[in-house]
């Protein structure tokens, strides 16, 4: 195992180079550069003026050696500036991190907390009154568009019944941690109810797959208690095609969540992404990109890790084992 | 039981969540909802409304324009004319006319920590404005600033490389404090990223407005309170807090929540959006609709053959009912632009040539350019039987162009012209296709100008933007006529204002003529503002209504 760990940062380590050459070249075909931004604040910029700052920022260089240069200063802890904030990058996505770990964190947690006892109780009572208002309760979570999701909460909860805050991350002038609680529940619940539609749906229908299986028939036949068969013998095979879905997912949780960010006013990693890439800010694009490659990437080894703790028969230290 | 209980369990969190007291709202703190997150506090890199707006509270510059569209000291103590003596001509060594205009600073002018305001931080700002690589945003500014003559710590004169009609303007001379800034700027390169503006921002040795800032939270708010040091009148608030809602329709449900006081009509709702609120809780709030300078038009590429007949261009404008646009799209809130010149500027001439629809005319016109059939779809053909057919283009996700773009479309289909849309993404439209002038027919698009502002750069055939010129200049129509560029350079250096209006009128005569630019309105911000709120007064020019911050107040 501890081989294959090896083997896979190895490899995790050669696909981040890779991205980072991909998304800077990608950034830099991307329609006007800095330069450009400083002729459209200032229109009468001469072209030797624009020539000479681009001279000054690099920006006259081949892309291959401009990024060669960043590469080198990125080994050497120094990952440049974000021309938007005006600092360092590392300086700047700490915040915005940090939100959106709290956020997506949360979320996440709540959301996988309610779908598998939700999944697991409504594929075991397969066309249940339960399981029809399970179901019917995730396709409206997974159907209600998100913006609508969020603008109806805070109608609902901040305007018509004015008892939770709208927007942002705390009150004027600080308000604590209870504070800071009270302004994470609707962009918390919002996001939920749209995520733990899907989890359900995933639970649940691992569950009636494994429940058909011929050694779970085996292990009632024996006399074995149903909820042990359940929750025991069923729910830990059936978590393998769910952890490979929380481990997609949670690569993607990293990269914060564009629309309720903006809804709520929440400075998180969606906006910062998505404000670094329009608005020309090559460092910060970069480094939040690479970023949430690499949560992706440790996501998915830990679910290969997670694959062979739920199913013994996995190996991944020789030829006898099995592949998922 | 173990689920239903896990459910009870969350919910009841909820409620507990939920039963914390909102907090008190007091008049003593006023909340703002803007759009826009300022990129820096810089007051002079980047170009940018939202800094613009922030900054009003917390600096001033020499002069700005005041709400009667005059230009007036803010930080100066007497406004430099010809006729009181603090600007006069002299000669250059090149044998041109340039002027010296002296200015004094206000004698009271302190920072916030207290250290006066000299002309110390006047050769700093200059200094960083010229460096090559400090990328400051108004460059032509201290391009034109040959030198700078200090008299004592408060009196310095400019010498200026030419004598234009605005020779006493320095409205984008912000100065910054030299006894913080100069460090930061050891590496000029390094200055954007090291500017105490951006890292120490809460400084109050870097203000000297009415307001300070005390805290900034990076895309979420920024607080000012009041700057002990500003020597004018005394602001009203404890507390303004800037609050960024990007979104404008969360924006609504926070003014109605009580989350925020007032929306920034700058910065703020749509018109649409504003006029939709108005008739839902307009009891509730006072919504003003201000015109302004913001000018909506269509760019037309001269250099496609169909558009470079000044006939099909006129034919355009006259096959459109704008007012009718105007009234129903924005209930006649938005006033249809004759030119480029708003009604509210002195410059503006009643003479320009007004179009209002006229099928028969436009038909009439097109005949004679060559486009008299027409097919079965009901769209005219030229001789070697092409359609006429033409590009519009605008920013994509844009819900109001895009509207005034397919009644734009029905209009001219009336007319026998074919409007393919395309639209894309702002950052690729002005970003690429507008810049570069890829945009085959027409773009939507806006301008934003001031008071009494030669447009040189979208119409003198020395700015058609080009690869030779490294894309700088904004004639993207690459519009060239030899008595436009006459009359933009002799307006520019004409200072006796009766003989300007001549040139003004023959210019906008010209432009409406030629339309090398289709013109359509000016837009009208909304300003919700809450009953109890008093003193903004929005101006309809570039100066936000945060200029005059310490005028707000509470109605007693």
């Amino acid at each position: 195992m501890t081989r294959y760990i090896i083997q896979r940062l190895g490899e995790s380590a050669v696909v981040i180079a890779l991205m980072s050459f991909l998304i800077y070249a990608l950034i830099g075909l991307m329609p006007g550069d800095p330069i450009d931004l400083m002729i459209s604040s200032d229109p009468r910029l001469t072209p030797a003026d624009a020539a000479r700052l681009r001279a000054v920022y690099g920006l006259d260089r081949p892309l291959l050696e401009r990024y060669l240069s960043w590469a080198v200063a990125a080994l050497g802890g120094d990952f440049g500036n974000s021309r938007l904030h005006v600092r360092p990058v590392l300086d700047v996505m700490p915040t915005f991190l940090l939100n959106t770990v709290k956020l997506m964190g949360l979320s996440f947690v709540i959301s996988v907390t309610v779908a598998i006892p939700a999944g697991v109780y409504a594929a075991a009572r397969q066309n249940s009154r339960f399981d029809h208002i399970v179901n019917l309760l995730c396709f409206a979570g997974i159907s209600v568009p998100v913006f609508w999701l969020a603008l109806m909460l805070i109608i609902v909860f901040s305007v018509m019944i004015p008892i939770l805050p709208a927007s942002g991350v705390g009150s004027i002038g600080g308000g604590g941690v209870w504070d800071a609680v009270r302004h994470l529940v609707l962009p918390v619940t919002t996001l939920t109810i749209f995520s733990i539609g899907s989890y359900t749906r995933f639970v649940r229908a691992a569950m009636i797959e494994v429940l058909r299986q011929d050694y779970i028939r085996t292990a009632l036949a024996k006399g074995a208690g149903r909820a042990r068969v359940i929750w025991v013998h069923a729910l830990r095979n059936a978590m393998i095609p769910v952890v490979t879905v929380v481990a997609l997912s949670f690569g993607t949780l990293l990269s914060g969540a564009l629309i309720t960010e903006t809804m709520f006013a929440y400075p998180g990693m969606g906006k910062l992404i998505y404000d670094s890439i329009m608005g020309n800010d090559y460092n910060m694009a970069l480094v939040t990109l690479l970023f949430a490659t690499a949560v992706t990437l440790a996501a998915n080894l830990l679910a290969d890790i997670a694959y062979a703790w739920l199913d013994p028969r996995i190996s991944y230290g020789g030829s006898e084992g099995v592949r998922p | 039981m173990t689920f239903a209980r896990a459910f009870a369990a969350c919910i009841l969190t909820l409620v507990l969540l939920s039963c914390g007291e909102q907090p008190k709202k007091s008049h003593d703190t006023l909340v703002i909802g803007m759009t826009q997150y300022p990129a820096t506090l810089n007051p002079n890199i980047e170009s940018m409304l939202a800094k613009t707006y922030v900054l009003a509270m917390a600096n001033r510059p020499l002069t700005h324009v005041d709400t009667s569209w005059n230009r007036v000291c803010a930080l100066c103590e007497t406004l430099p004319t010809l006729e009181n003596g603090l600007a006069k001509p002299e000669k250059l060594p090149d044998g041109k006319t340039g002027v010296a205009v002296t200015y004094t600073i206000n004698r009271n002018a302190k920072w916030g920590d207290g250290t006066p305001i000299t002309t110390r931080d006047v050769a700093f700002t200059i200094e960083v404005g010229k460096h090559p690589a400090s990328g400051v945003a108004d460059g032509e500014l201290y391009r034109r600033i040959l030198k700078l003559d200090v008299k004592d710590d408060k009196a310095f004169t400019l010498h200026m490389d030419r004598l234009t009609y605005d020779y006493n303007a320095l409205d984008s001379l912000n100065l910054l404090p030299a006894h913080i800034e100069r460090k930061n700027f050891a590496d000029p390169k390094e200055y954007r990223t090291r500017t105490a503006f951006d890292t120490d921002s809460t400084n109050p040795g870097l203000y000297f407005g009415p307001y300070r800032v005390t805290e900034k939270q990076v895309g979420t708010r920024i607080v000012l309170e009041p700057n002990p040091s500003w020597w004018g009148k005394k602001p009203a608030f404890g507390k303004v807090v800037v609050q960024i809602i990007e979104n404008t329709a969360a924006m609504e449900a926070n003014l109605l929540s009580g989350s925020i006081d007032y929306i920034a009509g700058e910065l703020g709702l749509s018109l649409d959006q504003g006029i939709a609120f108005a008739k839902r809780h307009g009891e509730k709030f006072d919504v003003t609709f201000k015109p302004g300078l913001v000018y909506e038009h269509l760019d037309l590429n001269l250099e496609n053959p169909i558009l470079k007949d000044v006939r099909v261009r006129r034919a355009l404008i006259l096959a459109l009912d704008r007012q009718a646009i105007t009234d129903k799209l924005f209930e006649g809130r938005q006033p249809v632009a004759d030119s480029f010149v708003n009604p509210l500027d002195w410059i503006h001439s009643k003479d320009t040539p007004k179009y209002s629809r006229d099928l028969a005319r436009a038909g009439a016109l097109l005949d004679e350019a060559g486009w008299a059939k027409k097919g079965v779809d009901g769209i005219r053909r030229n001789e070697r039987g092409e359609r006429l057919s033409l590009e519009l283009m605008t920013t994509a996700g844009n819900r109001t162009r895009e509207l005034v773009q397919q009644v734009l479309q029905s209009q001219w289909r009336e007319a026998g012209i074919d409007i393919r849309i395309r639209n894309e993404p702002a950052r690729v439209f002005f970003g690429e296709t507008v810049t570069k002038r890829k945009f085959t027919g027409m773009a939507l698009f806006a301008w934003l100008s001031a008071p009494e502002s030669v447009p040189r750069l979208m119409l003198h055939s020395e700015h058609i933007t080009s690869a030779r010129n490294n894309w700088s200049g904004q004639n993207y129509t690459s519009y060239a006529n030899s008595e436009v560029d006459r009359l933009l350079d002799a307006i520019e250096t004409e200072l006796d204002r009766e003989k300007r209006r001549v040139l003004w009128a023959r210019l906008q005569k010209i432009y409406a003529e030629d339309l090398p630019v289709i013109p359509l309105f000016f837009r009208a911000d909304p300003f919700i503002v809450p009953k109890w709120l008093t003193g903004i007064a929005p101006t309809g020019h570039q100066d936000p209504t945060t200029y005059w911050v310490e005028n707000w107040g509470v109605r007693q």
